[in-house]
């Protein structure tokens, strides 16, 4: 961390104290504090660690196996009764059967396929009655894939973000930093990027790039900069008459150096901010692309694809896809968002209370 | 005033002109090659080679570029490739339908989401505003597409108060049959992030010095909120209001799709599946246009809102 120019008064602390407090060590002090924000921080690291263990193949690794019944329900709901199974069963076996043998083409190599099949060796797995959290149409185990689910929604929200902050920091840099020219060709590309409808844009982006995370991580980070891009200007703006980056240059720091080791740490708690702030909205955005068919590609599972699935399973009265979906969306979600207010309180404390 | 009017519109250009670059680009340098989406499968080469010639494919970039604007500006895209539908009509006859359900959602939000900030922001720092805000943060943490499943599900399907989808040709009965689960379940969605931004808005006007001044000479604190608070906190309001106000064209793309309703939105959505890409290119362009419109319009407000701000 750069110290700007000390005023007095911290010059006389830092000499009480041997050493001043860094920026982030404060920070991470005033954190600490918040209760509510390391709970928080406590669930978000629980996901984290989960997503490791799913990338890591340790945990939901056979998501795709069908272990149960179709729609197997939760265990602590108990088995599907099964009032409805003998009597259609009967209503079919009324039906008068009918000896096609000789008109039928294919009578004669009935014997022949019998007795191939039966060299074949089949092995009916155990389907299970319930399963931990139900099972979805194909008997596949509903918390396997909020688990599976989890990594790749988390993953397009936290690399989406990354990207998007990425491009609106570099180019705020240089936007805020330059000014003239360069200043007005970026404002330019801003104002393109936020005069067309966000929605629409990812639509017409979605629309040529294919499906899949990395569309969407791409999409996403493509149309989701212009936000940061204008606070890191506004920092970058301020920052670059102040006089310790005056003073940088006096002593022969270069325009690299200026910008991106001693402003952009200085504006650095701006971008944390927004970077969380995007994973939260990123992560919303996955689960409606992909509820349209614009998301992760139809081998992936996402929060977005099972709430897809939902719809039509909650009309039969399955209803645990749904809230298991939801229930680990809403929890990071959650957590994620109040660790993002404590983050920015403990970052910049003007602004405790105002939200 | 009107040489401000005259020079926004000027302004505006560059920025039209930069849409129509972006999207021409966008979909040159990343979308499938047309003369194939329009073909088919089933296409024989010389079939491509005839499409590609008739759309202008085999003439250099820049021609392909005066094409594109003359499109533009003579507001003949010629047809859909999906429907064969002109895609002119298009807008006219899907506006209708996302106008009906956007507009009661917009009006209805800003008419519940004041008065429950400012009621909120009256007893800040209670119990009653704290319970109020974790609320709304669990609740905005909830997929919106969870609450129209749940609610389609909850308010059709179950209770029956209202059709589980559907669409007529009749304005009215649209209006009064079809668009209130919609309209209800998206201002249920809608209303708790406005409350909480406008909250904060009320919470800004009321740290200020006025407020304390007003105070001093013995107002009441209804009078405070009600007459000198939200006429000052309106500013952001209506800027909040206004940012919103395009998508009342694009329309939510979730609530078209799950309803059925054939409106813009869903229009845009078929249109990407089938790689239309006549439609999302005229839609993407004129709804940027009406979107600088409304932004300057806004801007107009503004003067009628507040006498202080000084159009230059």
């Amino acid at each position: 961390m750069t110290t700007p120019t000390q005023s007095p008064a911290t010059a006389l602390a830092s000499v009480a104290s041997a050493r001043s407090q860094g920026v982030w060590r404060a920070a991470w002090a005033r954190y600490r504090r918040d209760r509510v924000g390391m709970t928080c921080l406590a669930i978000v690291a629980l996901y984290l660690g989960l997503i490791l263990a799913v990338a890591a193949g340790w945990v939901a690794a056979d998501w795709q196996a069908e272990k149960g019944l179709s729609y197997a329900p939760p265990h602590f709901v108990g088995a599907a009764a099964k009032a409805a199974g003998p009597s259609a069963a009967a209503s079919t076996a009324q039906a008068p059967m009918v000896d096609l043998s000789d008109v039928d083409p294919l009578a004669p190599r009935y014997a022949e396929w019998a007795a191939r099949a039966a060299q074949l060796q089949t092995t009916e797995a155990p389907r299970q009655a319930t399963l931990p959290f139900g099972a979805d149409r194909l008997g596949r185990d509903v918390l396997d894939k909020a688990i599976q689910g989890s990594q790749v929604s988390i993953q397009v929200g936290v690399l989406g973000a990354l990207f998007a902050t990425l491009i609106g920091t570099v180019l705020g840099a240089f936007s805020g930093f330059f000014g003239g020219k360069v200043g007005d060709a970026l404002e330019w590309l801003y104002n393109v990027f936020t005069s067309i409808p966000s929605i629409l844009l990812i639509f017409a982006f979605a629309a040529v790039t294919g499906r899949g995370v990395g569309s969407v991580v791409l999409i996403l980070g493509l149309t989701g900069w212009t936000g940061i891009y204008r606070l890191v200007r506004a920092e970058f703006m301020k920052h670059a008459v102040r006089e310790y980056v005056r003073s940088a240059e006096a002593i022969g720091a270069s325009v690299w150096s200026r910008m991106f080791r001693h402003i952009l740490p200085n504006a650095s708690h701006v971008v944390l901010v927004q970077l969380s702030i995007h994973v939260v909205s990123f992560i919303k955005y996955e689960v409606i692309l992909s509820y349209l068919g614009l998301g992760v590609s139809v081998d992936q599972v996402s929060w977005g694809t099972m709430l897809a699935e939902a719809q039509s399973e909650l009309i039969l009265g399955h209803w645990w896809q749904l809230v298991a979906a939801t229930g680990f969306m809403a929890v990071f979600v959650t957590a994620f968002s109040l660790m993002t207010d404590a983050l920015r309180d403990a970052l910049d404390p003007k602004l405790r209370g105002l939200e | 005033m009107f040489a401000y009017l005259i020079r926004r519109l000027w302004q505006m250009v560059p920025t039209l002109l930069g849409v129509v670059l972006l999207v021409f680009f966008l979909f040159k340098a990343f979308g499938g090659d047309p003369a194939e989406i329009l073909g088919g499968l089933n296409a024989t080469s010389q079939q491509i080679e005839q499409i590609r010639e008739q759309l202008g494919l085999n003439r250099p970039v820049w021609e392909q570029l005066g094409i594109f604007l003359k499109q533009i500006v003579s507001f003949d895209w010629g047809r859909s490739w999906a429907t064969q539908e002109a895609v002119s009509s298009l807008f006219a006859s899907r506006l209708p339908a996302t106008l009906t359900v956007m507009v009661p959602i917009l009006i209805l939000d800003a008419l519940l989401a004041i008065p429950f900030a400012l009621a909120v922001a009256a007893v800040r720092g209670s119990l009653t505003d704290r319970a109020i805000m974790v609320v709304t943060t669990v609740a905005l943490s909830i997929s919106f597409l969870v609450y129209v499943i749940v609610g389609q599900w909850l308010f059709a399907f179950q209770l029956g108060w209202f059709p589980v989808q559907g669409w007529t040709a009749s304005f009215w009965t649209n209006l009064t049959t079809y668009a209130p689960l919609p309209i209800l379940l998206a201002v249920m969605v809608g209303v708790s992030p406005q409350t909480r931004l406008y909250r904060s808005f009320f919470l800004d006007e009321i740290g200020q010095d006025y407020v304390r001044t007003a105070r001093a000479k013995g107002l009441t604190e209804r009078a405070i909120l009600l007459k000198h608070v939200l006429r000052n906190a309106l500013i952001p309001i209506l800027t909040n209001i206004g940012v919103q106000l395009p998508g009342i064209f694009v329309g939510s793309f979730l609530i078209e799709v799950f309803f059925s309703i054939p409106g813009i939105g869903r229009e845009v959505l078929l249109a990407v599946n089938r790689s239309d890409y006549p439609v999302i290119q005229a839609v993407t362009i004129y709804l940027a246009m009406i979107t600088m419109l409304v932004n300057l319009l806004t801007d107009l407000l503004y003067k009628l809102v507040d006498p202080r701000v000084v159009l230059k």
